[in-house]
């Protein structure tokens, strides 16, 4: 059965891991590499690394980075932050990227989303999506939740699956940081109404959040930052939690 | 040993190469085909799209040379999908080299699967000291029903074939490279071969 997946989300900022409160109050939680060996000895099934700081500062790619870390991680891992251009692409996934994200560049220009999934093909192309209620309706933001657009969540998202993305990672901005659990109900809907996989973004806080977003949001994967990085909830822990409560993991034998 | 990674411009072949480093040995990357045919052990990665994949292949020559090859050889992920009779994706045709046809996952599961799933019914020397339902990490939206040659299934919408074997040619729909300690296991078999 397919497993669904944990998958901590490593902040970068200078090259080195941050996580803000509402993406603003940076703190440091260590090097990257350092961290993503450790997650993927815990039982990571797969690892993101975001240059938060890649939108603002026009920071191009995170390659030195990705390169030091395929030599170490044998999980699969995305990239994400400032990426624009089929070069960019082109130089994390041959310095040993599996998967890139983009958000604002594919809401700037959607055409990047054909013009990638048919060079390197839908599987590694993840489209990151954040969005916010305003009046009851999901509009999507940019530059780390700060611009809103004239976007709605579901309508992009299709559009984002039907222009060839392979995954969506969905954040909620009201969610994120809160620590109250993911945004389940937007989470739900949007797999119900696409058929690639959805990671849920934003809002975990404790373990009974990530059976709740498997259950209630329909979420493929979960996606978590801080509760990982200062220690609140061990992976292994909540694999095994998640397990009791009937979800299908992933849980690491000894070989 | 002289492990060659086939470089035909498809794929990410980065991680292979560090996996196989991780093992403690190196890999050459490489598209001559006197230095596939001197390997111990080839290894024929693809992500990407399979008729592009398959044109590139045929543009170096590399598709008589992959089907002659007498050592061990491993088709990864597409390399696998184009080792076999044909696959829907492009209309294109394979090497013919498992007696298989790749078709797409319908749109009653999510496409592509992207995970970890479960194989069993392991059948080769490439599973030794694997045990039955370890997870391996796949991403694939096309896959090779069961056949004769199938040496481990795994089931996404039906049961498809995870690996398979016929004579010196292995493949796996699965990243060894990318599915922890069990594809490194799996990955060193290949090479013990």
């Amino acid at each position: 059965m397919l497993a669904k997946r944990i998958i901590p989300c490593l902040d970068i900022k200078d090259g080195r891991t941050v996580k803000g409160v509402n993406f603003v109050d940076l703190r440091d939680a260590g090097d990257p590499v350092e961290l993503a060996e450790i997650y993927s000895q815990e039982g990571a099934d797969e690892l993101v690394f975001l240059d938060i700081s890649a939108t603002e500062q026009k920071r191009k790619t995170l390659a030195d980075l990705v390169y030091r870390v395929a030599k170490k991680v044998n999980i699969p891992f995305t990239v994400g932050g400032g990426i624009s251009s089929i070069e960019d692409v082109d130089i994390l996934l041959h310095n040993g990227a599996d998967k890139v994200s983009i958000n604002s560049s594919a809401v700037k220009n959607p055409q990047l989303i054909n013009d990638l999934a048919a060079k390197f093909g839908s599987q590694c192309i993840v489209v990151a999506i954040d969005a916010k209620q305003i009046d009851g309706e999901w509009i999507v933001h940019l530059v780390g939740g700060k611009v809103p657009t004239e976007r709605k969540l579901f309508e992009w998202a299709k559009e984002v699956e039907k222009r060839g993305a392979g995954e969506i990672l969905f954040t909620s901005m009201d969610h994120d940081g809160t620590k109250n659990g993911f945004a389940n109900k937007a989470l739900s809907k949007l797999s119900k109404e696409l058929n690639i996989p959805i990671i849920a973004s934003g809002g975990a806080g404790n373990m009974q959040h990530f059976t709740d977003t498997f259950k209630d949001g329909m979420a493929d994967a979960a996606l978590a930052a801080s509760v990982f990085h200062f220690k609140e909830i061990k992976i292994e822990t909540l694999k095994t939690n998640l397990q009791v409560n009937g979800i299908p993991v992933r849980l690491k034998k000894e070989l | 040993m002289k492990i060659v990674i086939i470089n035909y411009g498809a794929g990410n072949i980065q991680s292979i190469k560090f996996a196989i480093q991780r093992l403690g040995y190196e890999a050459i990357l490489s598209n001559d085909i006197e230095e596939i045919k001197a390997a111990d052990k080839v290894i024929f990665p693809g992500v990407g799209e399979a008729s592009s994949a398959m044109s590139k292949l045929l543009e170096s020559g590399l598709q008589t040379c992959i089907v002659e090859l007498k050592q061990p050889v491993l088709g990864i992920c597409l390399g696998m999908q184009l080792m076999c009779n044909s696959t829907e994706e492009g209309n294109t045709k394979g090497l013919g080299i498992f007696d298989v046809n790749v078709i797409r996952y319908s749109n009653k599961v999510k496409v592509p699967q992207i995970g970890w799933n479960q194989i069993a019914n392991l059948k080769s020397d490439l599973f030794e000291g694997v045990s039955e339902n370890e997870h391996i990490y796949s991403v694939h939206s096309y896959y090779a029903p069961l056949c004769d040659n199938t040496i481990a299934e795994c089931n996404y919408e039906v049961d498809y074939s995870a690996a398979l074997q016929k004579n010196n040619f292995y493949g796996t729909q699965f990243h060894p490279e990318k599915s922890s300690e069990v594809g490194q296991l799996i990955l060193r078999n290949f090479l013990n071969i």
